[in-house]
């Protein structure tokens, strides 16, 4: 919220137009709640990033390194000549402006630098003023400019702002990947030490304990025995998971926000139960115990570098293959960028499911599997019992993770997951799901808390969407396959659409899921009645 | 002419001016993009803030009960608590409503203000405004209100490992 100072007199002079300066002589100006706290410096410090340094956002002054100019520009020319990519968006795009407006924040916030164009074109501008003769000789006249604090802290701003959905992307005739030229933006700051805290802590975590709430063994052993405490009061099942076990056919690897987090828990009640019922021969890790990777949102090597780490786990225990749980961002590297950095997992075998003898030759170089496959395969054969009643309290809707979407085209399979263990399930409009989803509007690190009003801004497009179908057939669940959203739709949808819970896919595969020697239920996995069972308790 | 007639065949009139003046507290490039964009989930803001002031206005001159025109400005204010407006810039699109309609009735301000029929109308308009204070210190209460939820959610379940936080059994 603006700081409020007008004077009486003032009041009545209010003017509602906005500046008429063009974009390059309009300034940002930083609003509360719209930004992230920046990250300590001993996190930065301990994956060995430069510049680490105190310094906020707020502050005049940044406290920028020395020569910190020549840094960023020559680490511009250096991505340049690493990522031909990088090259081919700086130089290609004609400013049609197809992608301008299918941003969620420009849609939500109505600010023109949240226009993928613009807000390329922040960087696109040094790039031509430093990279190109046109842009040297003509400068502003070729859309150039010079590299600044002010044009720094707008990148700061802006690259921020951005959850690299790639939504904008679907709509580029030329297939210019604005996330990429995020990430790059995002790069670029990280060599000043400039980096988010909410980024910089978890990557720090998940580097030197394997997950970013840097929880360590006993604690993640803990965290998954209270599941089972509450699963066998809900079943009277005991289930006894194993831990590091070499020698399984296959390692389980899961965003850790499900071992700590509601709603995300319930979803990882779902897996144990669901692996339980088939006997899997499975084991969790305590140290590769992150299936996300916030590397991805700083640099292309920390990315690689914690990635790598589920693949040591996977040699060092000696798994045939990694089955994956529900995460949004972790597919998409796990897709499109591990087998470049650390592919192919030629150690372990194409995976294949030990219950249906599927092979999932999608994964044969990475080895890695989307539990939303494996399940609609199972269910495919018939191989789960399953009541879909026990879920009829609900009445469903899926959200497209951006990246499992766009960044895999897994479409079909949690769909295909839901209907089968849910009797009510509705569409949100076609422009809004698949690949041309909304995303949540807190992904790639920006699901901190104190840049709440960003997060609604961003959200809005998504929840327009929910809100429909809510009021349409009484929606009252968001189902999706993602731990970011699960953590931050539901903030989304207490602002937006009161009354729409959020769940994993596999809380409600676990509901439906009828278990040899199951007591009678009368709770769902949230403790709560099933339908007809209320005050059987 | 009857005056609530004539405010009701100028109403598509007002509604387009009104509309036209709250977009245009938006930066060109947006503002051409809200009004131009015609589907609802392509353009949330610029559908939701249209069909609500549809239904404020239409309720307005129908003499609906306020109460009734809430929900309608609760979803235009919803949007605008968490743009870059100012508080006074977030609602203070109900009051430019009054302007609005005295410069559509041009000469025939005097006889509707005579009638008692223009007075009355901008009273409602007032009372509108207040209730868009209201809702809009809802929504950014709310704002604070996600962010303590939001860390209440991601530590109870280790507090309560940790046994720090217990709940007492269900007697």
């Amino acid at each position: 919220m603006a700081k409020f100072s007008a004077k009486p007199d003032e009041l009545a002079k209010i003017r509602y137009a906005p500046p008429e300066t063009e974009w390059m002589e309009t300034p940002v100006e930083f609003r509360e709640h719209m930004f992230c706290h920046a990250a300590k410096p001993k996190d930065l410090e301990t994956v060995e990033f430069p510049n680490a340094h105190e310094w906020s956002s707020k502050d005049e002054d940044w406290k920028l390194p020395a020569n910190w100019e020549q840094t960023i520009l020559q680490g511009m020319k250096d991505l340049l000549g690493k990522y031909r990519s990088f090259q081919l968006f700086m130089d290609i795009c004609v400013r049609c402006g197809a992608c301008a407006d299918k941003c969620h924040f420009f849609i939500g916030s109505g600010d023109p630098k949240n226009m993928p164009v613009l807000r390329a074109e922040l960087l696109r501008s040094v790039y031509r003023g430093n990279f190109t003769l046109a842009g040297k000789i003509l400068r502003k006249l070729a859309g150039a400019r010079e590299l600044t604090v002010s044009v720094l802290k707008e990148w700061w701003y802006y690259f921020y702002q951005c959850t690299e959905c790639r939504r904008c992307s679907v709509f580029c005739p030329y297939g210019i990947d604005t996330a990429e030229i995020t990430m790059m933006g995002r790069e670029l700051t990280n060599m000043i030490g400039l980096q988010l805290g909410w980024i910089g802590g978890p990557v720090a975590n998940c580097y030197m304990k394997g997950n970013h709430l840097g929880l360590e063994p006993h604690t993640i052993k803990s965290s998954i025995e209270f599941f089972l405490d509450d699963i066998e009061s809900i079943t009277g099942i005991k289930i006894e998971p194993t831990f590091n076990r070499k020698g399984a056919e296959i390692l389980f690897v899961t965003p850790s926000g499900d071992l700590f987090a509601n709603p995300g828990t319930y979803t990882a009640m779902g897996y144990l139960m669901l692996f339980h019922e088939l006997g899997l021969d499975y084991t969790w890790s305590t140290y590769a115990s992150e299936g996300g990777n916030f590397g991805f949102f700083t640099s292309n090597e920390m990315a690689k570098r914690l990635n790598s780490k589920i693949y040591a786990e996977a040699k060092r225990l000696g798994v045939k293959w990694v089955l994956g749980g529900e995460c949004g961002h972790m597919w998409r590297v796990i897709n499109q960028y591990m087998d470049t950095w650390n592919g192919p997992a030629d150690f372990m075998e194409v995976p294949k499911s030990p219950i249906t003898g599927t092979v999932f030759d999608n994964a044969k170089s990475t080895k890695m599997v989307h539990i939303a496959e494996f399940t609609a395969d199972l269910i495919k054969h018939n191989k789960l019992k399953l009541d879909p009643r026990r879920n009829d309290h609900l009445k469903v809707t899926f959200h497209d993770s951006c990246n499992t979407s766009r960044g895999m085209g897994l479409l079909e399979e949690p769909r295909y997951v839901i209907k089968s263990v849910c009797s009510h399930f509705y569409e949100m409009p076609e422009n809004t799901i698949r690949e041309k989803t909304f995303c949540c509007g807190s992904g790639t690190g920006l699901n901190a808390s104190e840049n709440m009003e960003l997060r609604m801004r961003g959200g809005f497009p998504r929840a327009n969407a929910v809100k429909y179908v809510h009021e349409r057939h009484g929606v009252n669940m968001l189902a999706n396959v993602c731990a970011i959203d699960r953590a931050t739709l539901s903030a989304s949808m207490d602002y937006w659409v009161p009354g729409v819970g959020v769940a994993g896919v596999h809380e409600l595969v676990g509901n439906a899921l009828i278990m040899k020697g199951e007591k009678e239920r009368t709770q769902d996995l949230r403790l709560e009645p099933l339908p007809g069972k209320e005050g059987s308790e | 002419m009857d005056p609530r007639n004539l405010l009701s065949e100028k109403r598509p009139a007002i509604l387009n001016r009104w509309f036209n003046a709250v977009l245009d507290t938006y930066p060109a490039d947006t503002s051409a993009f809200l009004k131009k964009q015609k589907n609802q989930f392509a353009n949330p803001v610029g559908h939701t803030i249209h069909q609500g002031m549809e239904h404020i206005l239409e309720a307005l001159l129908q003499g609906t009960d306020l109460d009734r025109i809430a929900p309608s400005l609760d979803n235009i204010i919803r949007i605008r608590a968490v743009q870059d407006l100012t508080p006074s810039q977030a609602v203070g699109f109900i009051l430019s409503l009054k302007k609005i309609i005295r410069e559509e009735l041009g000469s025939n301000t005097r006889e509707h203000s005579a009638s008692g029929e223009l007075p009355g109308l901008e009273e409602r308009i007032d009372a509108l405004a207040l209730m868009s204070f209201d809702i809009y210190i809802q929504c950014r209460e709310k704002i604070y209100e996600l962010r303590a939820n939001e860390t209440k959610r991601l530590t109870y379940r280790l507090l309560q490992r940790a046994n720090l936080v217990c709940e007492l059994p269900d007697q």
